[in-house]
């Protein structure tokens, strides 16, 4: 089949990285998130063939692809909210196994979904500890929590925030946006997952978002950023990801002064010049 | 954070953490009254009502009232009557607060009353002590609440249904219990008092003092965590505006109420008075200060997001039901205390319709997320004040017509407006704020 001939590729794009990270440290060090061999099929549909995928600390991690090409469902596998048919997990260099979204939260995983997952009804501070409260004698500490998210939108420089006691209905996208990606960010968190998260901004916001994505990565957090817009991900992004029906069609990183065309074409073929899927693939 | 001046800083702010830190400048603010104030109108103007509806009617219909029967609808016998008619309702809409905060419905929840009442007076005329029936009564709640949140929560059946069906089975219990047609009777004093029964004059002032002590004490707590956001002379207000209503209450209640041809003087505060706000109390309890309470507001608010939080939905749920079924049994004493017996039609008719209806107009949510217990008192007391004074008026012309206010008719009609009025206020407050 046409994807043992792709997978051999991506080994070759992917030693190409390797060898590119030599030089610098950043890329160097164990994957924060390795995944290999991913298998997942939904009935007859054969969603994800073989995906490696890595994550380094530190680093934010492109993931691109066509709609219908595997990353929602890719994420979603490393989340523990759908389990793989076949393949691993080594996260921070053990192997893991992920049942459930929170045996991801618990190492460290947390995923920012495009629908922003957050409470209306519930205040910032609220939505932040959703889940993970912080319990005093059996009480609700929200002196403690409201003091924590404080703090840690403020280590993320946010700025557009007033009150972390306005409730998430009088928010404007970005500022839900940035609750979301605080609320992932807030306790141990080693990879956060961004699933379009300037899908729904104006210029202004999206640049504040791209900017904490930045700061995001600058702490140590390995970040994966879900993206339709090319713009985005070379902004922002130290390696791309490309997906294609499923496959791994590249991982590449962008220090090499990958262009724009050559990610559109790796999302809307799979191959794009030296990158890529060798043969297509057989439908 | 110890860094953090608590005034926003006019000049340059100060370096790192710390200035971001200063930007949650209302966070910050020491609050002044017309802060607050103009804080709360801004609220209201966003669409967050909450229970001031339900507060202006009250006092809309009290003024209605009271002008129109002045000698019988502002007397002290109907004041505390009112209150006894009120409790059940009351009790009952803040059993199924829990389940319409996650967005379900529970229809059974008077039956379930029913029920428990049931179980509770034939296990007293069998000779059962107090204590022994009374575990009965809320096993047996607990039972139908396991049932019920079963079905909706593993079983996946819509709540609507799932009790809708539980109205015809409850109901049928409810006849088995009873055998069709009959009433048990109830001889305990206790059960008997909880509705109907009055405290003595001094226990009324003992209560009284306690229950502002209390809630002075967590006043002036709330204060002291919110950063100077909440004046102190708000805390002032609030507690002197309920020390004056709680002392001129107890001393009017302390006064004789019989007729005149009464054989006893009645006097003290009625039990149900401290009995609901200690329902009260210790459901809002639940309801915002443990953990429990907060995953029924994030149910509610989004389903999904509450789930990827970790939140385990379906026990939620599950639990959910369970709760509304312990407090209606709580219900079901209260229902049968007020006539002494329990028969086929204990927490029938029209009981759960006054119940939901009574959660929604004090400004709870159909549509789950947003609820707080005080709304089911506010709006049982307009849900029971429209009876009780539409009684009162009896016979009246207007505009040549004459028409029977104290008839069931024009008594259901007054109802059924207030609540329709008070769901599109709940339906229109949601548009604005979505």
């Amino acid at each position: 089949m046409a994807s043992v001939q792709g997978g051999h590729e991506v080994g070759e794009a992917m030693s190409e990285t390797a060898s590119e990270g030599a030089s610098t440290t950043a890329t160097a060090v164990v994957p924060l998130l390795a995944a290999s061999g991913i298998n997942k099929s939904f009935g007859p549909v054969h969603v994800l063939h073989n995906v490696d995928f890595n994550v380094f600390p530190g680093t934010v991690t492109a993931l691109i692809g066509d709609n219908g090409a595997g990353k929602s469902t890719l994420i979603k596998c490393i989340a523990g909210i759908y389990g793989m048919d076949t393949g691993s997990i080594r996260f921070d260099g053990d192997e893991v196994h992920i049942a459930s979204p929170r045996d991801a939260a618990e190492l460290g995983i947390k995923v920012v979904y495009q629908d922003l997952a957050l409470c209306d009804n519930l205040d910032i501070v609220q939505n932040m500890f959703l889940g993970r409260e912080i319990v005093r004698r059996g009480m609700l500490d929200e002196h403690a929590m409201e003091t924590a998210a404080r703090e840690t939108l403020a280590s993320l420089s946010v700025r557009t925030v007033k009150s972390v006691r306005q409730p998430v209905s009088s928010l404007s996208g970005g500022q839900r946006q940035t609750v979301a990606i605080a609320k992932a960010v807030l306790g141990k968190s080693k990879l956060v997952v961004l699933d379009e998260p300037t899908a729904a901004l104006g210029v202004a916001q999206t640049e504040q978002v791209l900017e904490l994505v930045r700061r995001l990565a600058a702490s140590g957090v390995g970040v994966v950023l879900i993206s339709h817009n090319m713009n985005d991900v070379l902004e922002v992004a130290d390696r791309v990801c490309a997906m294609y029906l499923g496959r791994i069609a590249a991982d590449i990183s962008t220090g090499t002064g990958v262009k724009r065309e050559t990610l559109v074409e790796l999302i809307t073929s799979g191959r794009s010049g030296s990158h890529g899927l060798v043969d297509g693939l057989v439908g | 954070m110890t860094t953090t001046e608590n005034t926003p800083d006019a000049g340059q702010p100060p370096a790192g953490v710390s200035q971001a830190l200063s930007d949650f400048s209302l966070d910050q603010q020491q609050n002044s009254l017309s802060d607050v104030v103009r804080a709360s109108i801004a609220r209201l103007k966003s669409g967050d009502l909450g229970s001031v509806p339900a507060v202006l009617a009250i006092v809309a219909l009290v003024a209605i009232f009271g002008f129109s029967r002045p000698d019988s609808f502002l007397s002290l016998l109907n004041f505390a009557n009112f209150l006894d008619q009120a409790s059940s309702v009351i009790v009952i809409a803040m059993a199924v607060t829990f389940v319409l905060l996650l967005g379900d419905i529970d229809l059974s929840a008077g039956f379930t009353a029913g029920v428990s009442a049931a179980v509770l007076a034939t296990r007293l005329q069998d000779g059962w002590p107090l204590a022994a029936s009374l575990f009965a009564a809320f096993g047996v709640a607990l039972v139908l609440g396991l049932f019920t949140g079963f079905m909706v929560a593993k079983v996946g059946i819509p709540s609507f249904v799932v009790t809708l069906a539980n109205v015809l089975l409850f109901q049928g219990i409810l006849l088995l219990i009873v055998r069709d047609g009959g009433s048990v009777r109830i001889d305990n004093d206790f059960i008997n008092n909880v509705v109907g029964g009055t405290l003595s004059p001094t226990q009324s002032w003992i209560v009284a003092v306690l229950g502002l002590g209390l809630y002075g004490l967590s006043q002036v707590r709330r204060q002291r965590l919110s950063y100077g956001a909440m004046p102190m002379s708000l805390v002032a207000i609030r507690l002197a505006a309920g020390a004056v209503l709680v002392a001129v209450v107890t001393y009017l209640l302390n006064q004789n109420r019989a007729f005149a041809s009464a054989p006893e003087p009645i006097t003290g505060m009625p039990i149900v008075i401290p009995a609901i706000a200690i329902l009260v109390v210790v459901l809002s309890f639940v309801l915002d200060r443990l953990r429990y309470g907060r995953f029924l507001y994030a149910v509610g608010g989004n389903r999904e997001a509450a789930r990827r939080a970790g939140i385990n939905i379906k026990w939620v749920e599950w639990s959910a039901f369970v709760c509304t079924a312990m407090v209606a049994a709580i219900g079901g004493i209260f229902l049968a205390s007020r006539v002494n017996s329990v028969d086929s039609n204990t927490g029938a008719n029209d009981t759960l319709l006054l119940a939901v209806g009574a959660a929604v107009i004090g400004g709870t949510s159909l549509f789950g997320g947003r609820g707080r217990m005080i709304n089911a008192v506010l709006g049982g007391l307009v849900l029971a004040l429209i009876p009780n004074g539409l009684g009162l008026i009896g016979k009246t012309e207007i505009f040549g017509w004459e028409v029977d206010f104290s008839s069931s008719g024009v008594k259901f009609i007054c109802s059924g407006l207030a609540l329709l009025v008070a769901s599109s206020v709940d339906a229109l407050s949601r548009k604005r704020t979505a």
